[in-house]
């Protein structure tokens, strides 16, 4: 349902996440629509509240008193009594509520095949790649005896299992056989006892009768096609699909006071409008750029629980989107921690800390997640950890970016006899157009020059790359908006939301510091020219504003290379931005820091210095 | 905006508190309305299906799955005994001769007999299982099958990050000041069955002394994340704890790294030295987010009963707040004035921030999310 300017002249618009809740105005004034206040709470998933709508009424009436003091109005009102006034009158009420929410935390599985490293594995993978935490795999080979099998499903209370096993023609035994150790665990949910424990097969379709027989009473049995059809076929979509469906019906709702959230959000008819998840209202708005544009895009969301990429290849708008459901910086900044191990955090720290303070401070910001870094040393920290978080849930996406989602992709034999790979990744940063960021440490990073150095450290752009950051958070909200207004949704997001941080340019090969690495001659739109011969190992940072582009003549040395063609010289329009034209000589493929410390620190100094990154006090 | 909203845990010396005891699945409830409980009386039971053993009769057989048809006595919802017979072979020509008879390992149920695997799987007896009251009080409400109600009046203090589950003792005073360091000499045999109170810190090779001795529980302001690693064998990703067997309960209620306790929370616990306490480490760091919590039930007449609705704990000028991150982690300071623009701190971050003193007067500037409110 769509409603135009006359109906829809003030918008309330949430993210209800799992650490803090955000709220915007979108008012349509002079003509156009705007987002015009933001205002944030924490979200009010703790007890003794235990209800998300108390965070968005915290929210909202931030957004009020801030609305009171910009328009110099106090009679100006959104809520009454805890509930949204619709439609406006006068300084009274607004037209529309809608929201996104990703508060309810992370998904948590258990998988299931015959062989673990065939179907087991291909189990993982669609659980993994639908953004799951993993517990357990259990299959046939996993040479624990049965009865302990069924004690470790018993005892894992995961919030769905997905079972695959078999191609199709193929072992129905060994898949029952799994299936009744799943019967006899009687598994129950991890939240809400109220409901079956949703159990997914996607395994040999002959055995489909034998496992209803065997599970249906038990569980929520769905069946889905088979993930492993053939040895040499994979078929991870219907699978993933399922599991995403079953997570937004069950997992999501979890979240405490969700259901009275859902009657809050109407049109200003009063007709509902579904809150949407929030890796969904951002994927809408990453492929609507994608189309709009006709360019490649990689997006990324990085939360307090959770970071989702999402991702446009090819010619054919291929989406993508994966969600880690255990990388975040506060809830899972612990999980972070351990999945990347201390030095990789450490590697991008330009001073010397004690293991044992960064470890606490990790476990403190974990169980106490909404606090700031206040000290100067603890962003640069934060920064650190966060740009191995971006890298992590990078390397899970491209790994489970496969070409033809929903559809079956070839192996051949010998692929799938080694199963060291998961396949060929369509991501490519070599093609790749824009690189956009959002989330809290991104979108809110003191200087914007910083989200661009997170985004080009963590997701290492190759050739030419535009980069762009969601000004204030706010893509989640323009994603359910345009379910009501797309003109809205379209001119807030150009106006207001997507802001550019300017282009990097990464030649990609290896190299030897010091040694020359480009020639580039960029001529600015305000007639000055910048032409230097940079050698390997540096970053250059030049300035180029918004909407403004440089001539650039840029060739490459050393067997370093431009894009896709192994061009090594390119006449090219870069874009500015914000922060302006990077040029990185650091290398790619292999991107590869100073192994030795104090060298280590010499050169991200250098390089932060460059990228007007933080205080120089900092850097000393 | 003279008061804002901001998450806080709870220390105070008077409270009163309800507490939901309910069973993992239906079963009977054991006390009446009104009944008065002690900690340790069960209140409610039930049986939790007993352990499952997977059994394959057709291989012990020696016959085909589809063949076990034959052979079988038993069916699924069967009684059985270690000395039922599951199934037997005709023998030699089905003459009787050399014929194979299986017994079940087992005693108790037959879950059910596959046709497909030749697998039966047979269940175990069920297993009693029994709630606790956690908590001295008296029962104000009975949820039918599934639980009680218990309420009472208590000292109460919510801890921030725990581990092990619920346990009761007496309270026991090891550390003068809020920021000693336990002694590991300070622990022996009357230890034994009580929950001791460290300051500031507890490190590793004490939390192994103190379960030597049978400590019940340890309460401290900090503990080392490396510590806890090594208690516990892995690191924590997520923080969802409060069932792990370490042999004891422990209790921070301040974070990681050295922290002095609380001088509120480290008085109330020495005013309570010798009674008794319940505790326990259960956290959940999430959507329906679980402290750990320490209950020090008090005398109360029946009629002071009816828990007061809880409601948000604002910030105002004069409110107490612990600072909870860097600069002046886990200061206690007294909120002075609460400016509405934002501001901008060490780190560049535009926030809204507070002023606070400290107890010499000394005023600091902080951002709002690094303090919570210390309830009362």
């Amino acid at each position: 349902m769509q409603y135009d300017e006359k109906r829809l002249t003030r918008i309330v618009a949430t993210d209800c996440g799992s650490t803090t809740t955000k709220a915007i105005l979108i008012e349509f004034v002079d003509g156009e629509y705007r987002q015009t206040i933001r205002g944030e709470a924490p979200t009010t998933v703790e007890a003794p509240l235990n209800d998300v709508t108390k965070g968005v009424i915290n929210a909202t009436q931030e957004l009020e008193e801030l609305a009171r003091l910009k328009y110099n109005n106090p009679n100006i009102k959104f809520m009454e009594d805890g509930k949204f006034i619709i439609p406006r009158d006068g300084d009274t009420g607004v037209d529309a509520y809608v929201s996104t929410s990703s508060a309810g935390g992370g998904l948590q599985m258990m998988v299931t095949g015959v062989v673990a490293s065939m179907t087991g594995e291909s189990a993982e993978r669609a659980a993994l790649g639908a953004g799951a935490i993993v517990m357990d795999l259990i299959s046939s080979n996993d040479k624990r005896l049965n009865h302990e099998k069924i004690e470790r499903i018993r005892h894992l209370r995961p919030d769905m299992i997905l079972m695959a096993g078999g191609e199709d023609g193929g072992t129905v035994k060994h898949v029952v056989e799994m299936a009744e150790l799943v019967s006899g665990a009687d598994p129950k949910p991890r939240l809400g006892a109220e409901y079956k424990l949703p159990v997914i097969f996607a395994g040999n379709k002959e055995a489909v009768g034998a496992i209803n027989e065997t599970l249906s009473e038990k569980v929520n049995l769905i069946v889905t096609d088979n993930i492993r059809p053939k040895l040499e076929m994979e078929n991870l979509g219907p699978a993933r699909d399922k599991i995403h469906d079953i997570f937004m019906e069950h997992v999501m709702q979890q979240a405490p006071g969700y259901d009275k959230l859902m009657v809050w959000t109407q049109g200003p008819d009063h007709k509902a409008v579904p809150i949407m998840p929030t890796p969904a209202a951002v994927g809408n708005i990453m492929q609507t750029i994608a189309k709009d544009e006709k360019i490649e895009v990689l997006g990324v969301d990085i939360g307090g629980a959770t970071t989702d990429v999402f991702s446009v290849f090819t010619e054919d708008y291929i989406f993508n989107r994966t969600v880690s459901a255990n990388l975040g910086m506060s809830y899972s900044i612990s999980n972070v921690l351990a999945s990347s191990g201390l030095e990789n955090i450490m590697r991008w720290v330009p001073f010397d800390i004690n293991e044992n303070e960064l470890r606490n401070m990790i476990k403190n910001k974990m169980i106490r997640p909404t606090t700031i870094p206040s000290l100067l040393e603890e962003l640069v920290l934060e920064q650190a950890i966060a740009k191995e978080a971006l890298r992590l849930a990078f390397e899970q996406h491209k790994e489970f970016a496969s070409g033809l989602k929903g559809m079956q992709r070839q192996r051949d034999i010998s692929e799938a006899f080694s199963q060291s790979t998961s396949g060929d990744t369509i991501v490519n940063l070599k093609t790749l157009d824009l690189l956009v960021g959002s989330g809290g440490v991104l979108s809110h990073a003191p200087r914007r020059n910083q989200t661009m150095m997170m985004l080009i450290d963590a997701f290492l752009p190759e050739g030419i790359t535009r980069l762009a950051v969601d000004s204030i958070f706010m893509m989640p909200h323009l994603g359910v908006l345009s379910e009501i207004s797309t003109k809205a949704a379209t001119e807030v997001f150009r106006k207001d939301c997507m802001l550019y941080l300017g282009s990097c340019v990464a030649p990609i090969g290896r190299g030897k510091y010091g040694k020359p690495a480009l020639s580039a001659k960029l001529e600015l739109p305000d007639g000055s020219v910048f032409e230097e011969d940079i050698p390997f190992g540096e970053i250059r940072l030049i300035p180029c504003g918004v909407g403004e582009v440089a001539k650039a003549t840029l060739k490459t040395s050393g067997g370093l290379i431009l894009d896709e063609n192994k061009a090594k010289e390119l006449t090219v329009d870069l874009h500015g931005g914000m922060v302006g034209i990077a040029l990185d000589t650091r290398g790619r493929q292999p991107f590869a820091l100073p192994t030795e410390k104090e060298m280590r620190i010499k050169y991200l100094k250098k390089w932060m210095r460059e990228l007007k990154a933080y205080p120089e006090e900092i850097l000393v | 905006m003279g008061q804002a909203y901001s998450a806080g845990l709870t220390v105070t010396d008077n409270i009163i508190l309800r507490k939901e005891r309910i069973l993992p699945l239906k079963g009977t409830v054991l006390v009446e309305k009104g009944q008065k409980v002690a900690a340790d009386d069960v209140v409610a039971e039930t049986l939790l299906p007993g352990k499952v053993v997977p059994f394959n009769l057709a291989n012990k057989l020696g016959v085909t799955p589809a063949q076990l048809e034959k052979f079988i006595q038993i069916k699924a919802g069967d009684q059985i005994t270690k000395q039922t017979v599951l199934a037997e072979s005709a023998g030699l020509f089905g003459t009787g001769l050399f014929k194979t008879v299986v017994h079940s390992p087992v005693d108790g149920e037959v879950e059910s007999v596959s046709a497909v695997t030749g697998q039966v799987l047979l269940r175990e007896p069920r297993v009693p299982i029994q709630v606790k009251a956690f908590v001295d009080g008296i029962i104000t409400d009975i949820i039918p099958e599934e639980g009680v109600v218990i309420e009472n009046k208590s000292a109460y203090i919510q801890g921030i990050f725990g581990i092990g589950d619920e346990t009761t003792g007496e309270i026991m005073m090891l550390a003068s000041t809020p920021g000693d360091e336990i002694d590991a000499g300070k622990i022996n045999e009357s230890c034994r069955g009580k929950i001791i109170v460290a300051g500031s810190f507890v490190p590793f090779h004490v939390i192994e002394i103190a379960k030597n001795h049978g400590v019940a529980a340890i309460i401290t302001g900090g503990i080392d994340d490396q510590d806890i690693k090594k208690l516990l064998g892995y690191d924590i990703g997520v923080a969802i704890t409060g069932h792990e067997e370490v042999g004891l309960t422990i209790v921070c209620t301040e974070g990681f790294g050295k922290i002095d306790m609380a001088r509120k929370t480290f008085e109330l616990l020495k005013r309570f030295n010798g009674k008794k306490a319940s505790i326990h480490g259960h956290t959940q760091i999430r959507a329906g987010v679980i402290r750990p919590e320490i209950i020090i039930p008090l005398e109360f007449q029946e009629d002071e009963l009816g828990a007061a609705k809880a409601g948000l704990s604002y910030l105002r000028i004069g409110t107490s707040v612990r600072v909870i991150r860097q600069p002046h982690f886990g200061s206690i300071l007294k909120v002075t004035a609460l400016p509405e623009e934002l501001t901008k701190v060490e780190s560049e971050t535009l926030v809204r921030t507070l002023e606070a003193e400290f107890e010499d007067g000394t005023r600091v500037i902080l951002p709002r999310a690094n303090v919570e409110v210390i309830e009362s």
